[in-house]
């Protein structure tokens, strides 16, 4: 590749990534114009998201092989008892990320 | 004499907001540095100088992309695919918008920025963080958004810079990412009076990953969740309480 073909080529990527980021907004300026369909996804969308990005942070999970993905269960398990009982969101994050280094680092 | 005050009573609740925002960015400050470090590095390793993934990082912003594209400025130019790649890859950013539509009214010369930041971990912490009463929204979510950049560019660049020289065993930390994804979503199924939606993402997320694989299952995610969310929609707005 060339230096002009490489920087067609990031140029692509911003171009878009910039599109994908930026079209909502620009297709729905302001709250009249936007129709209510639009308006109920934005309200319904965000809890589907969320589950939807933890999937895909485990996307690379192999349940049937090597660890079997129990150091991300166990992790996640912690995660979940200890935000359920302090709500402190630092301190789930850090018991997870702790507990899983050391059963991928140590255990598995 | 009053414009001193102004102008005080302005870096206030600059100050306000910054402290406000910034533990909410912490997590993500340990996850940015560790996979935009390890991107940095790939691509020194791949034969690319820092000024490449320092400025790509500035530029596309969008980790899962910019790795993406070390291999395709490896590969023959092929333009055409490296758009539809893109958008693709990025598509998930149209359903940040459309969720963001409201939050982000109103935001004058911030919301451009707050548009082009918008990665998943800027929107997570946006869209549910409980900004306290007395701090300015639209700086909170600037400098969520300003910080979270910084972050990732400068991991970007110094991972570009020391490239595979240093070694040290963060195996396991990019689960930083994980965990805090789901707090935030234990966060927000706690402001949810129906659980529908959140199962519609999870079903629809696990069903594509089984059929079409790791790489290649977003956008059919996204597909299967939109269509679900439209023949659900009357069931879910009697529940979400829409008019």
């Amino acid at each position: 590749m060339t230096f002009t073909q490489e920087a067609v080529t990031i140029g692509l990527c911003v171009a878009g990534t910039m599109l994908t980021r930026f079209l909502p907004f620009a297709l729905f300026s302001s709250k009249e114009k936007t129709p209510l369909y639009v308006q109920y996804l934005g309200k319904a969308l965000p809890a589907a998201i969320f589950g939807i990005l933890v999937v895909y942070c485990l996307k690379d999970t192999n349940i049937f092989e090597g660890t079997y993905g129990i150091p991300e269960f166990v992790s996640i398990c912690l995660v979940v008892l200890t935000h359920l009982l302090k709500r402190q969101m630092l301190l789930s994050i850090f018991v997870g990320t702790a507990c899983y280094m050391l059963l991928v680092q140590i255990v598995f | 004499m009053s414009e001193t005050k102004t102008l005080s009573g302005h870096s206030d609740a600059k100050r306000k907001a910054f402290a406000a925002a910034f533990p909410y960015t912490i997590p993500i400050f340990a996850g940015f540095w560790f996979i935009g470090l390890a991107y940095g590095v790939y691509m020194n390793v791949s034969g690319f100088s820092f000024w490449y993934p320092m400025i790509m990082s500035m530029a596309i912003f969008g980790g899962s992309l910019e790795f993406v594209a070390v291999s395709m400025l490896l590969a023959p130019f092929a333009p055409l695919q490296t758009f539809v790649m893109a958008l693709m890859i990025q598509s998930r950013h149209l359903f940040y918008g459309i969720s963001m539509l409201s939050r982000y009214s109103g935001m004058g010369w911030k919301k451009p920025f707050l548009v082009f930041g918008l990665c998943d971990e800027s929107f997570s912490i946006n869209y549910t963080a409980d900004i306290p009463k007395g701090v300015d929204k639209g700086w909170f979510f600037l400098f969520v958004t300003i910080l979270n950049y910084c972050y990732w560019a400068t991991g970007a660049t110094i991972g570009g810079m020391i490239g595979s020289r240093i070694k040290f065993d963060t195996t396991g930390l990019n689960f930083v990412m994980t965990a805090m994804f789901v707090v935030i979503l234990m966060e927000q199924l706690k402001k949810e009076s129906q659980y529908y939606t959140v199962a519609i993402g999870i079903a629809s997320a696990l069903v594509c990953r089984v059929v079409f694989g790791a790489n290649s299952f977003m956008l059919p995610t996204m597909l299967l969740t939109l269509i679900l969310l439209t023949i659900f929609r009357s069931k879910i707005e009697e529940k979400v309480g829409l008019q």
